[in-house]
């Protein structure tokens, strides 16, 4: 089966405050040199057919009408190679 | 003839009775909608009441925006029947595109559970024609994702257009840009509101009875109309 992904992250102007938690928790544990951190969210969907170029036009159609919000959010949509 | 005034109830709902009770109190007939029944029936105005539907799965609102139920409230929003969308129910306008904007996570990342001051900006919406303009009320807020967030530009044509309905005052509890607590559509029958007006309505149970103004104000729209 053929593995797509869609990662959606908050646009950079948008401010992430669960980002900056995660950030500011990092030293404390000890891992320093970590400037900055955004959080965002990982699709992965597993398709039933091939991966063509209709399959990926209608999973851009999704990212952009459910599984992201434009007004706040960017998306990018890859295929998972196979046997990886 | 009673006015009708449907409340949503979406799985995850909370205050879908507390909105039909503002609406009784206010001299309307509430009328419970089923987020699966796309059928209104022959409601006047419709509430999209506060809780956490579908769980808040994905984003806040994101999957009660494609219920069925939705897609009837969405075209009638957009033929002029007022639509209130409260602290949830904002969250749902403002994935459904009726209202421009989004709502994020507190800037604080509590959860912010307070008595709030706002001040009414705009009195000539379709929920806020009983208050006066630069009025003082107090309503109950609750919202961990409560932020109002837009692009500078959106920010600029709101206030442009009178299109920010009530602000914060004395405390921003979430962070939302320029303080806003509520806005309206270009024709003013849409209105989103993160506090509760609803939980305003009585003074056994509310700190004010300041909330029922939202209610009184479209029933008259509705009779006027």
């Amino acid at each position: 089966m053929a593995r797509v992904v869609v990662d959606v992250m908050l646009k950079p102007e948008i401010l992430d405050p669960q980002g900056q938690a995660v950030q500011r928790a990092l030293p404390r544990l000890g891992f320093d040199g970590i400037a900055d951190v955004r959080q965002g969210k990982r699709f992965e969907l597993e398709l039933e057919g091939p991966v063509d170029d209709a399959a990926l036009a209608r999973i851009r159609e999704a990212a952009e009408t459910f599984l992201a919000n434009t007004v706040i959010e960017d998306f990018t949509v890859r295929v998972e190679e196979e046997g990886k | 003839m009673t006015t009708r005034v449907g409340v949503v109830t979406f799985p995850g709902s909370l205050d879908d009775r507390d909105a039909q009770r503002a609406v009784r109190l206010a001299g309307a007939e509430p009328v419970a909608l089923w987020h699966r029944d796309k059928d209104l029936h022959q409601v006047d105005a419709v509430v999209l009441p506060g809780g956490f539907s579908y769980g808040d799965y994905l984003r806040c609102g994101a999957i009660s925006r494609f219920s069925p139920v939705m897609e009837t409230v969405i075209e009638q929003a957009r033929l002029g029947m007022p639509v209130l969308g409260i602290c949830n129910g904002f969250q749902v306008l403002c994935e459904s595109h009726l209202l421009p904007g989004a709502l994020t996570r507190n800037y604080s990342l509590h959860f912010a559970c307070r008595d709030q001051k706002l001040r009414i900006e705009n009195a000539t919406t379709a929920w806020t024609g009983d208050y006066s303009q630069g009025q003082e009320i107090v309503v109950p807020l609750k919202n961990g994702e409560g932020r109002f967030v837009a692009h500078e530009h959106v920010l600029d044509e709101l206030e442009a257009e009178g299109r920010v309905v009530a602000r914060y005052l004395e405390v921003n509890p979430n962070g939302s840009y320029r303080d806003i607590a509520g806005i309206t559509n270009a024709a003013g029958n849409v209105v989103g509101l993160m506090p509760h007006p609803e939980h305003a309505v009585e003074p056994l149970t509310g700190p004010t009875t300041e909330g029922l103004g939202f209610f009184t104000s479209v029933l008259k729209q509705l009779v006027n109309a």
